[in-house]
């Protein structure tokens, strides 16, 4: 096992959405276990927490309770000193790469950052040839490195965020909706690639999506979230053909068609 | 009811004008839903605005063609008939419902302005009207509804309510635009539940633009696919998704996630799709193409290169995989 989540619980306080004295739990006693090399899936709608626990499970937010446990040790309780070193071994991948990346940067400066914190040793050099490594393992030609995100489409950007999360060598990645803003055609690259690196580099996934269609061929466990919890979770095969929870049998149902003769009312 | 003839759009940068949308036709009849397919930058969109002159506002500029709404021309209209025939005559549903509406304003009173505009009632006659509409896209509480504020709404709320925007001023033909697209799926499938009910009981014509093949297979009686700013293929519903004629759409088609079997690797299109101004010579797809000949580069390939009764595609290869 790589990485444990027990009973995990965020309230959001007051603040920009709430009112004074609001509070709103987003996630409520989640608790999953994720293995070496496996892909695990949250699906859920928006609001329904899966979010929020990638972003506790990174600790981009702090858990008001419960624990995440990475061999042995807490993150929850890891100083700031530890979380930096712990972020060798799980990274994350975002849903806008645009939004992820620095517009001000060079593509291969990005890719390079974490590289900086967790192989210091390298020079320039050095860390720009495995940058250039990493992006052609990524499907990116080493010669656009120098280039700036804008100059790159969604794929790519995609490509390159995969990039710097792979770059350290992590054992975990999470990746949050990381193929929703792409186009059908896009996400079939993208999605191949993820699956390529997990033979390869053994890297687990957890893989948030509110999408089912792609959660059926990525994930081979799914957790189901519905305001907060988790309402059914199990292998992907049992939950998509045998769902127990009715919030989970209403999603299926409202999966959108795959052929004209589906609907309801044909004239 | 509306004709778009052979049109072509350029946007204008900085002086240089880039092509974007070449030589597009398709018609939209009465009570009859078409989609136009394709993925981002193919010129969907702008094809869509253009039939409302949306476009000029952003530099987008007509170089050939004419968009002709019961045979009159759109871009000969005078201002005062192209306000009258938004949003009057030609609705259109966009696809973030938070952009559309305005936040400062309360549902009611931008209600209210577009129906007086439009239909010249009085302000209590338009607050019954937007009542009513409210009511048939199911928001049961239409009368509290007209004192709130857009960002006071859910996302498929504010979807309900610009629908019935659209609805209550009496339109023959809508055009959406990725009408669910920044929606939960459970949301969608109402969304769409609803649109084809009205679109039914008014006999509308519906321009539905889209990169999703689901909403197609839902909605659509007809398809356009556009690739790289021309129109690859069209034909029937069930043409396209039974027969798909252009390898394009085949590809297309072949990449979604529940095409393979599990543990199976996605069929892909290598490469990307050229940007406006990068168009190869001949097939735009020819590059992409595992059917492409020296044939296919060498020049343009007709619309109707292959045709089969009202099924056409742009291509010179089709025959051969039958």
């Amino acid at each position: 096992m790589v990485l444990e989540a027990k009973h995990l619980r965020k309230v959001f306080q007051s603040g920009a959405l709430l009112k004074k004295g609001q509070e709103k739990v987003a996630v409520d006693d989640v608790s999953f276990q994720l293995k070496t090399g496996e892909s695990l899936a949250i699906v859920g709608e928006s609001g329904s927490g899966k979010s929020t626990v990638a972003r506790l499970v990174m600790r981009l937010i702090e858990a008001s309770k419960g624990e995440i446990v990475w061999q042995g040790n807490d993150v929850t309780k890891m100083s700031d000193r530890q979380l930096r070193q712990h972020r060798q071994h799980i990274q994350m991948v975002f849903q806008d790469p645009f939004a992820s990346l620095n517009p001000r940067m060079r593509i291969w400066e990005s890719v390079a950052e974490g590289l900086r914190v967790h192989a210091p040793e390298l020079n320039q050099s050095q860390r720009q040839e495995k940058v250039a490594d990493m992006l052609e393992r990524c499907g990116l030609s080493a010669s656009t490195m120098q280039r700036y995100p804008h100059q790159f489409s969604g794929g790519q950007r995609q490509r390159i965020g995969i990039a710097r999360a792979l770059i350290v060598k992590p054992k975990v990645l999470v990746l949050d909706e990381p193929v929703s803003a792409l186009d059908v055609s896009v996400q079939a690259q993208i999605l191949n690639l993820l699956a390529d690196i997990q033979a390869d580099m053994g890297v687990a996934y957890l893989f948030i999506s509110h999408d089912l269609s792609v959660v059926r061929h990525i994930a081979k466990r799914v957790l189901v979230m519905f305001q907060g919890k988790v309402v059914e979770e199990g292998s992907v095969l049992d939950v998509f053909t045998k769902p127990q929870h009715e919030y989970t049998q209403n999603l299926l149902a409202a999966r959108p068609i795959t052929h004209p003769s589906e609907r309801e009312d044909i004239v | 009811m509306l004709e778009i003839k052979d049109l072509s759009l350029a946007i204008q940068h900085q002086e240089t004008a880039t092509m974007a949308v070449k030589n597009i036709t398709l018609t939209i009849s009465k009570g009859r839903v078409l989609g136009l397919v394709g993925e981002s930058g193919c010129g969907k969109t702008l094809t869509a605005q253009a039939v409302l002159r949306l476009g000029e506002y952003q530099g987008i500029e007509r170089v050939n063609g004419d968009i002709l709404w019961h045979g009159e021309s759109v871009f000969d209209m005078s201002d005062k008939r192209l306000r009258a025939m938004r949003g009057g005559q030609v609705a259109m549903i966009f696809q973030e419902p938070m952009t559309a509406l305005n936040p400062v304003f309360s549902i009611g009173s931008q209600m209210v302005e577009v129906i007086r505009l439009h239909l010249g009632l009085s302000k209590s006659q338009a607050k019954e009207h937007a009542i009513h509409y409210l009511k048939d896209v199911g928001l049961d509480e239409a009368e509290e509804l007209l004192n709130q504020y857009p960002d006071s709404l859910s996302g498929g709320m504010r979807q309900r309510v610009l629908i019935a925007m659209a609805m209550s001023l009496h339109p023959e033909c809508i055009i959406a635009d990725e009408p669910t697209t920044a929606l939960d799926v459970s949301v969608q499938k109402r969304i769409i539940a609803l649109l084809r009910k009205l679109q039914k009981e008014n006999n509308l014509g519906m321009l539905l633009v889209t990169h999703d093949f689901g909403l197609v297979a839902e909605m659509c009686d007809d398809v356009v696919v556009m690739y790289a700013g021309e129109v690859v293929e069209s034909g029937s519903v069930l043409d396209i998704f039974d027969h798909p004629a252009h390898p394009y759409t085949q590809a297309l088609m072949g990449c979604r996630p529940e095409m393979v079997k599990e543990g199976e690797s996605l069929t892909v299109i290598e490469g990307q799709v050229p940007a406006p101004g990068t168009w190869p010579k001949g097939c735009h797809f020819a590059p992409r193409c595992s059917r492409a000949s020296e044939a296919c580069q060498i020049k343009a390939i007709a619309a109707n290169a292959w045709q089969d009764s009202g099924h056409q595609a742009r291509c010179i290869h089709v025959q051969e995989q039958a």
